[in-house]
């Protein structure tokens, strides 16, 4: 079996102390979270941290997923599964559950963090781009205090955030909750990276759709957000059509990567068939339809 | 480092490595090896282990981010000439071939009836969806998951030695 | 809760298996489990390239690495001459390379250090100088003239092809395709897989300077042959090895063959004169050790406009990889089995041509639950049927039903050469359409076209060849393919049973105990089996193409017999009666006539050690080497039922229905696993699993991320299983073997039923595995919209 190369390890009682020693570390410290992305690379040896700053023994200050006047706040450490069995997420930010339900497999999200899903950048990973479709900002504290950064902006490439070297991702963050959302994703085997994955949120006005967002992943090299698709949609009444004009400008505005997972225009086509059944049960999610079964068909 | 961990209900100390991985830590330093590992990538689950009451995969936690804390292993889930149900359910039920995907497979059945007594097929299937096993098929794997919890009772018996 | 105590299974039974009390402790032993004192660990440093030259290693910085005690590489290796190896093909392949490496991922150093920790460390600090080579990965390019000769360390090999083959008839196969009414033709390709059992290789050697005794623990499917080959290869002598297969966490073929890392430790402990231990990652596993098939085919049927096949052509190109280390069962079968294609039809005349090649892929071609190239022939079969059945319009069971060998032609004497060993093929594909409600099916399919629903019934029907001798036929590396069993009936009733064959998974100490206790009247529970230990179990050629219990099992029944007779002696003895006069019944002697003039096993095994008569040898126990008089030809009948989404090209499998005729079952409920077992495998081969390489030779799958088995979210809900009942015409227990027709038969099953639902749209074949990405492309090639 493969194994990491050394690295040394604190462990930080605190968030301030996590920052004190990312500043005092340097730029070739990481925080381990979860440690389920991180760890499989540095076994794979493709990431080499000199230190390992765990943070897990903050589980009190950074795990949980609550609703305060309307804002969902997740911290950090909340696992993949507390977001998966929260009942708020479940009533009220469903997309978050249906992303959960694909994200690798049961035991991974037992240790697997929300905040290593962002802190990772990874443009395959479901939970940035089901955040993305909230409209959700992070939450992220350096030595020079706390700012917040919208999850679209969070990712600057493959692997690489808007976060400084010293700083730590400590809450995701939802302003208001959708009266409908979906996530879909289609996977070449249970637990396997997305070939090709998004979620809508819809705000509504009575019948119109209010405001709408879309985000993406696996279909760039970050995670995206359908802007033009969002455009289409608001102001709307919801129908097929509306919906099939949206996914066309989805799919115009990802941008996939050609792997083992399919062309870009299987990708590009994966978007506009997701949109459509995204939009369709988020929709009768928001007006209190029971789904469809889950793979959509 | 020195570590201390609660592994099987029995504190257990140890100088390690922070890259010591906790699969190693219980087959190698504590020589329990009743938990295996099948990938180097968290796929497979042949190393499941539960931490604090949790199954998790242990190839992918480091020894370090156990101390302090509790690890039940596949030989802790009973002992001596005693078998848990599920134990039990895997035999009845031929729920095992090669043997080897075995451990983890009860590891992470046995959080799952602890947390969901009465598990539907689907919510079996979805919990040992993180465990590849490439001997059974799965069929007698959920079946004998099923036979455990219709079997659950307080009493722990023995079948066959 | 009171759960009921249960004794006293024999042959036939549903017995709880008796190895799983220690695998459901975790208390099973595979090779990793083993820790000795002072043991070493040890890492292979691989290739980053498909095909380069070796201009210099160098290992200075390694050895400066405090924990390392030692690096190895190919010319120390020349030194001792082992820096080649035999292969069971009757090739060679480098154990680590000396002038070239030819495939990514080839052993180029071995390091043996304290911990597997800092062996893996130590590897960053070799520097190898290569050379890059022009690299050929796709199959046909290794015939191009101007292709480079991978083995030009051989000076005979002037270009890549390892062998020409052909077999049959050629004349009266053309004639047939000459005369015939409507002939097809369909190119497709098995795709390179592997066979990923969930434990990797590996080995620990124990080199006692004492004794001068070597034992090596390793993952083998066949330790005896391993001990043979290891004597031949280090020049140790062979009492001096001692080979062990602990458990071993599944095989499927990939614990056959004798790999680089084996060689590597034996050398370390010989030189080091401590235990050494090699364990392989499982990117080690997918990229070096054994891939299966990597067949490209093409089919041809010449038939009758009513149906009736005249003729079957094939022609295979097959890539080998780097070293031609494929399974095969002599010199004289550089295809394996392949030549079982007409199958179970009818088939006047057959024809076979092929030639193998290298690549600058990893070296392999073994039997991945198949017994040699079995899987790849039935897929070739099974496919050209279907394209035969949509050229004549006709409806594939329809086709197959008319086609089928009947059972009034068993034993039935084959084109090819082989005489099949009994069976009804309609009466399973009969049991088989029964279970599917076929008709019902059939209508559901109408329904579902008319709703915009891509819904396809794919039927496979085959017959394998397994369990190989006869020995005048078989051979691995010239060792006769017999296999044995050792009996020993214990003073109190109970025996001891030592075999040959070895189980990675597949119930021997349950099933084999199940056979004795048939045999001789005993409880199976009063039946130990020993397996897996050259030094304490008799000469035997391992588990693979179905073997063990074709030729194990009758070992140990012929062996049972041997023991029975010497019985009936003591059994006379006791009774005072003349041995004619005894009648063996309900697991002992009798009187004939006077059923309460009677002794029990268990009474004349005390007599054999207490009370022998005077013209016999004290003791009850005997030896036998089986040498089958001819292979044995499980068969089946497998329906399967997709539905596709045409949104998303996923293709998922509704329901999967096998009948399998495996002759007489030991024990029905491990029959029924190895069944399920093998179906998920070829679900797994037809769906989602291949081993694919960039143009540069880079190996695409090398992890479980990349290469994808099925987990319990992708299999069917219920594996619908059947049988039928049709004992095999020689085999002593009227068994055949089991767990390889899963395998064998589910891929075309699967395969067939994509097509069948994307016929509507003329697609005739598409090639492993149905990916949703490829059967994406399909769709929209032939028009099919998403919504």
């Amino acid at each position: 079996m493969q194994v990491p190369a050394q690295f040394d390890y604190e462990v930080a009682a605190s968030v301030e102390e996590a920052i004190e020693l990312l500043r005092r570390h340097g730029p070739e410290a990481r925080i381990l979270a979860g440690g389920h992305s991180l760890i499989p690379m540095m076994k794979l040896r493709l990431a080499f941290p000199e230190v390992l700053i765990d943070i897990h023994e903050l589980d009190g200050e950074l795990r949980y997923v609550r609703e305060d006047d309307g804002v969902l706040r997740v911290g950090a450490l909340a696992r993949h599964r507390d977001l998966l069995e929260s009942p708020v997420v479940q009533g009220r930010y469903t997309l978050l559950a249906d992303a959960e339900k694909f994200i690798a497999d049961p035991l991974v999200r037992n240790m697997g963090t929300v905040g290593g899903s962002f802190a990772h950048a990874d443009p395959s990973e479901d939970l940035p781009a089901a955040f993305v479709a909230l409209g959700a900002e992070v939450v992220v504290r350096g030595p020079g205090g706390e700012r917040t950064i919208a999850v679209e902006d969070l990712a600057l490439g493959p692997f690489e955030t808007a976060l400084d070297p010293d700083e730590i991702l400590t809450e995701a963050r939802v302003p208001r909750a959708p009266q409908g959302s979906s996530y879909f994703k289609v996977e070449r085997r249970a637990g396997d990276y997305a070939s090709a994955a998004l979620g809508v949120a819809l705000w509504m006005s009575g019948d119109e759709i209010e405001d709408a967002r879309v985000g993406m992943c696996g279909v760039g090299s970050t995670t995206l957000r359908a802007k033009e698709a969002e455009e289409v949609l608001k102001g709307q009444e919801p129908d097929e059509g509306l919906y099939k004009r949206a996914a066309e400008k989805a799919a115009q505005e990802c941008d996939p990567p050609d792997d083992a997972r399919g062309t870009p225009e299987y990708k590009r086509d994966l978007v506009r068939v997701l949109v459509v059944r995204a939009m369709e049960q988020a929709v009768g999610r928001a007006r209190g339809a029971e789904d469809r079964t889950a793979d959509g068909r | 480092m020195r570590i201390q961990v609660n592994v099987n209900g029995e504190p257990r100390e140890a100088d390690v490595e922070p890259r010591l991985l906790l699969v190693h830590f219980v087959r190698d330093t504590l020589g329990l090896t009743g938990t295996h590992w099948g990938c180097d990538t968290s796929n497979c689950g042949a190393c499941t282990v539960h931490l604090d009451g949790e199954p998790v995969k242990s190839c992918t936690v480091l020894a370090v981010r156990a101390n302090g804390h509790d690890v039940t292993t596949i030989e802790g889930v009973s002992s001596g000439a005693d078998l848990s149900l599920l134990q039990q359910g895997f035999r009845e039920e031929h729920g095992l071939q090669c043997g080897f995907c075995t451990p983890g497979m009860i590891m992470t059945a046995t959080a799952l009836l602890e947390r969901t007594p009465r598990p539907s097929e689907d919510e079996i299937r979805e919990a040992i969806s993180g465990n590849l096993c490439r001997c059974t098929g799965y069929q007698y794997i959920i079946k004998s998951i099923e036979w455990a919890a219709k079997h659950n009772a307080p009493t722990r018996v023995e079948v066959m030695p | 809760m009171a759960v009921e105590t249960r004794q006293g299974h024999t042959f036939g039974d549903r017995m709880p298996r008796k190895e799983d009390g220690r695998f459901i402790r975790g208390r099973g032993k595979y090779v990793d489990d083993l820790q000795l004192p002072g043991m070493l660990h040890s890492a292979i440093l691989r290739s980053p390239f498909a095909h380069a030259r070796i201009n210099g290693i160098d290992v200075s910085a390694a050895l400066e690495h405090p924990k390392v005690r030692a690096v190895i590489t190919g010319k120390d290796l020349e030194e001792q001459g082992l820096a080649w190896m035999p292969t069971i093909a009757g090739d060679t392949q480098a154990v680590l390379a000396t002038d070239k490496v030819r495939f990514q991922g080839q052993e180029v150093a071995f390091v043996v250090a304290d911990d597997r920790y800092s062996a893996q460390d130590a590897l960053e600090l070799i520097e190898v100088d290569y050379e890059p080579l022009p690299v050929i990965v796709e199959t046909p390019r290794a015939l191009d003239p101007e292709a480079p000769v991978i083995r030009d360390d051989k000076a005979e090999q002037t270009n890549n092809v390892i062998f020409e083959w052909d077999h049959g008839d050629k004349e009266a196969t053309e004639r047939a395709f000459r005369e015939a009414d409507v002939t097809v033709k369909q190119e497709m390709i098995y795709p390179r897989v592997h066979p990923a059992p969930m434990e990797t290789c590996g080995a620990v050697a124990d080199y006692d300077v004492g004794t001068g005794k070597m034992t090596l623990w390793v993952t083998s499917q066949a330790p005896h042959a391993h001990r043979t080959l290891a004597a031949i290869v280090t020049g140790l002598a062979e009492q001096q090895i001692r080979v062990i297969s602990p458990d071993i966490g599944g095989g499927f073929g990939n614990k056959v063959p004798i790999y680089p890392g084996y060689v590597c430790v034996a050398v370390a402990s010989l030189v080091l004169g401590r235990p050494v231990k090699w364990m392989e990652s499982r990117a080690e596993n997918l990229m070096s050790t054994s891939f299966a098939r990597d067949y490209h085919m093409v089919g041809e049927i010449a038939a009758t406009k009513d149906g009736n096949i005249l003729g079957v052509r094939v022609d295979v190109l097959s890539d080998h990889g780097a070293f031609n280390a494929h399974a095969q069962p002599g010199d004289i079968w550089p295809m394996g089995f392949f030549a079982i294609f007409p199958s179970c039809y009818d088939a006047p005349a057959a024809y076979a041509e092929a030639t193998g090649v290298y690549s600058n892929k990893a070296p392999g071609g073994i039997a991945y639950r198949c017994s040699f190239r079995v899987t790849e022939a039935i897929y070739l079969m099974e496919r050209t049927m279907d394209v035969l059945a949509d050229e004549l319009g006709m409806d594939p069971v329809e086709l197959r039903r008319k086609n089928l060998i009947p059972a009034e032609k068993q034993p039935y004497e084959s084109v090819m050469g082989w005489t099949y060993d009994g069976g009804d093929y309609h009466a399973a594909l009969d049991e088989a359409l029964r279970i599917a409600d076929y008709p019902a099916l059939l209508e559901e399919q109408r329904e579902a076209r008319e709703q915009g629903r891509i819904m396809g019934i794919g039927v496979s029907t085959f017959t394998e060849i397994v369990g190989a001798g006869p020995k005048k036929k078989c051979h691995i590396a010239g060792l006769e393919m017999f296999d044995s069993a050792e009996l020993r009936m214990h003073p109190t009733g109970k025996a001891v049973l030592k075999i040959g064959v070895q189980s990675q998974g597949q119930g021997h100490e349950t099933t084999f105990a199940q056979i004795v206790a048939g045999e001789l009247g005993i409880p199976a529970e009063d039946v130990e089996v020993h397996h897996g230990d050259t030094d304490h179990t008799p000469y035997g050629l391992g588990t693979y193409g179905s073997r063990s219990t074709p030729v194990g099992g009758a070992a140990a029944a012929v062996v049972s017999r041997k023991v029975r007779e010497k019985a009936k002696k003591i059994a006379a003895h006791l009774l005072e009666a003349a041995e004619g006069d005894l009648e063996w019944e309900n697991g002992g002697f009798q009187v004939k006539g006077s059923p309460n003039q009677r002794k029990e096993m268990a009474e004349i095994a005390f007599a054999a050690y207490t009370n022998t008569p005077p013209d016999e040898e004290a003791g009850l126990e005997g030896v036998a080497y089986y040498d089958p008089p001819e292979m044995t030809y499980p068969f089946g009948a497998y329906v399967c039922v997709v539905e596709i989404d045409k949104g998303t090209g996923q293709v998922e499998v509704k329901r999967f229905i096998a009948v399998d005729d495996c002759g007489v079952r030991i024990n029905p409920m491990i029959v029924e696993g190895q069944i399920h077992g093998g179906l998920a495998q070829g679900i797994g081969t037809a769906l989602m699993e291949v081993i694919q390489f960039d143009e540069e030779g880079n190996h695409l799958n090398s992890n479980f991320m990349d290469y994808l088995i099925p987990t319990s979210m992708e299999v069917p809900k219920v594996w619908e299983t059947g049988e039928t009942v049709t004992p095999s015409t020689h085999h002593p227990l009227g068994a055949r073997g089991v767990a390889e027709s899963p395998t064998v038969g589910s891929p075309a099953a699967v395969v067939n039923a994509v097509v069948d639902a994307l016929s509507p749209y003329g697609v005739r074949h598409v090639d492993m595995p149905l990916t949703p990405s490829k059967v994406w492309g399909v769709l929209r090639e032939n028009g099919v919209e998403p919504f």
